[in-house]
């Protein structure tokens, strides 16, 4: 069995691309939150987001490369996991020695990969089709006004927090559990393990606010 | 107290095995929970009946023999102890108790509660040792100055008795607490120094190889080692498995 293959391999680079998909939040989070501060710095972002080529054609996708990967090697590891235990208990205990997060990743990762579908749906395939397809001229003060309006709908957002609900459970194990897993550990890792239940809180809180804060504050059509 | 014991009863590794009901009275809050399962034995013997099978073997918690899933849980209700050291005082009188083999496709059952746990025997032959000249220039091993806190873990790492609690707790059915206990114990000292690389590879390789799952660090093997085995061994073996890759 080669070194790729191994299970810590795997693991491994489960973590590595999970810590790129966690940077990548914080991007996403710091361009969302200027939406509720500063709509004009959301749409000069946006814009820039949106035209620059090293982010549309090297960037973009990475990350889709990245997502798609972590995905990927997440049903992987669980198909494996689950062949390691044929029979199972008829008696089962796990909330007793570990938290539902821990042992849920592959339900929460399932959930935040639905959103993913719907969040695509919403921003992303309209965003293509208006460049790429329709071949329209850029417009700046655009991006604005798209994303107030597609928070209008309540079921809508009420899709985005429940996704981020579990996106927080998701980060919650998993975002320290990367660092366990390559290996860190030392006099920092009591801090480094503090940050990431922040993180995990807070981000997924932030987006919750987003949505709700364009639900209620709408704008004219 | 009365008990109701459900227990898991499969006559060969072949055979399909069941969970079968059984009925314990007068047991004392001070027997031992493998005690009980004497009592429940001898009973068995006196009607005629096939007892069930269960390793055990020094009962004092030192082997690492005894392998009951109690309830959903590896050695029973209470945190790091082993099956032996489980008294009957846990339980209530009435209580009905759920009693399975550990269950790991590396952990085959042999019959009733008993599991093949040579899969164990199999990593720490992979690497699990040190090479020592003894031609004749045998080196004391107390002659190599060793930092007291690297001795002080290498011996908490090595206190892993190998039962499976770990294993059989891990919802992955992972044996990366043991593995890397017994990597960890070699890989603190200067002795293990020389083996380093190719022991963490050769015995992930072969924790692999017997089908254990992969580590979604949980922590549920750690709640459950009778031997309070610490979750940094995990950390130490991935970042010793990462160094072992890159230099090849």
């Amino acid at each position: 069995m080669g070194i790729v293959s191994s299970s810590i391999a795997r693991k491994v680079s489960m973590a590595l691309s999970g810590l790129f998909l966690v940077v990548f939040l914080a991007q996403h989070f710091t361009i969302n939150f200027s939406s509720v501060v500063a709509p004009e710095t959301f749409n000069e972002w946006s814009h820039f987001m949106g035209t620059n080529g090293l982010v549309q054609f090297a960037l973009q996708p990475v990350l889709i490369l990245g997502v798609i990967f972590h995905f990927v090697m997440g049903i992987i590891l669980e198909l494996k996991n689950n062949r390691a235990r044929v029979h199972s208990y008829k008696k089962y205990s796990g909330s007793a020695n570990s938290s539902w997060a821990s042992r849920n990743m592959i339900i929460s990762g399932a959930v935040v990969l639905a959103f993913l579908g719907l969040h695509f749906y919403d921003f992303w395939v309209p965003e293509i089709i208006y460049k790429y397809v329709d071949v329209n001229e850029a417009m700046e003060s655009r991006y604005y006004p798209e994303l107030v309006h597609k928070f209008e709908s309540p079921v809508r957002v009420g899709i985005y927090c429940l996704a981020f609900v579990l996106l927080m459970f998701h980060l919650w194990h998993g975002f320290a559990s990367s660092f366990q897993t390559m290996g860190w550990n030392n006099k920092y890792s009591k801090a480094i393990k503090g940050f990431t239940k922040l993180y995990a809180v807070a981000i997924p809180l932030g987006f919750i606010f987003i949505a709700l804060y364009h639900h209620f504050n709408q704008i004219p059509h | 107290m009365k008990l109701t014991l459900k227990i898991w009863r499969q006559k060969n590794a072949t055979s399909k095995g069941s969970l079968e009901t059984y009925q314990v009275t007068d047991v004392d809050g001070d027997m031992s929970f493998l005690e009980m399962l004497d009592v429940l034995n001898a009973d068995l013997i006196e009607n005629g009946k096939d007892p069930v099978e269960f390793d055990h073997d020094c009962r004092e918690g030192i082997c690492g023999s005894c392998s009951l899933q109690i309830n959903g849980r590896p050695h029973g209700p209470k945190r790091h102890i082993t099956t032996c050291q489980l008294h009957m005082r846990s339980f209530k009188d009435g209580d009905t108790i759920v009693i399975e083999p550990w269950r790991a496709k590396a952990f085959p059952v042999i019959k009733d509660l008993v599991v093949d746990r040579t899969a164990f025997d199999r990593i720490q032959q992979a690497g699990g040792y040190i090479s020592v000249n003894t031609s004749g220039n045998t080196i004391d091993a107390n002659s190599i100055p060793v930092e007291k806190d690297d001795a002080d873990e290498a011996f908490n790492s090595a206190t892993c008795i190998g039962c499976g609690a770990c294993v059989a707790a891990c919802k992955n059915a992972s044996a990366m607490l043991f593995t890397s206990a017994k990597v960890s114990q070699f890989a603190l000292l200067p002795q293990g120094e020389v083996e380093a690389s190719r022991r963490v590879l050769n015995m992930v390789n072969q924790m692999d190889k017997e089908g254990f799952g992969a580590c979604s660090n949980t922590g549920a093997c750690y709640i459950e080692c009778p031997k309070d085995i610490s979750l940094e061994n995990i950390a130490r073996i991935n970042r010793e498995y990462l160094k072992a890759s890159v230099e090849g």
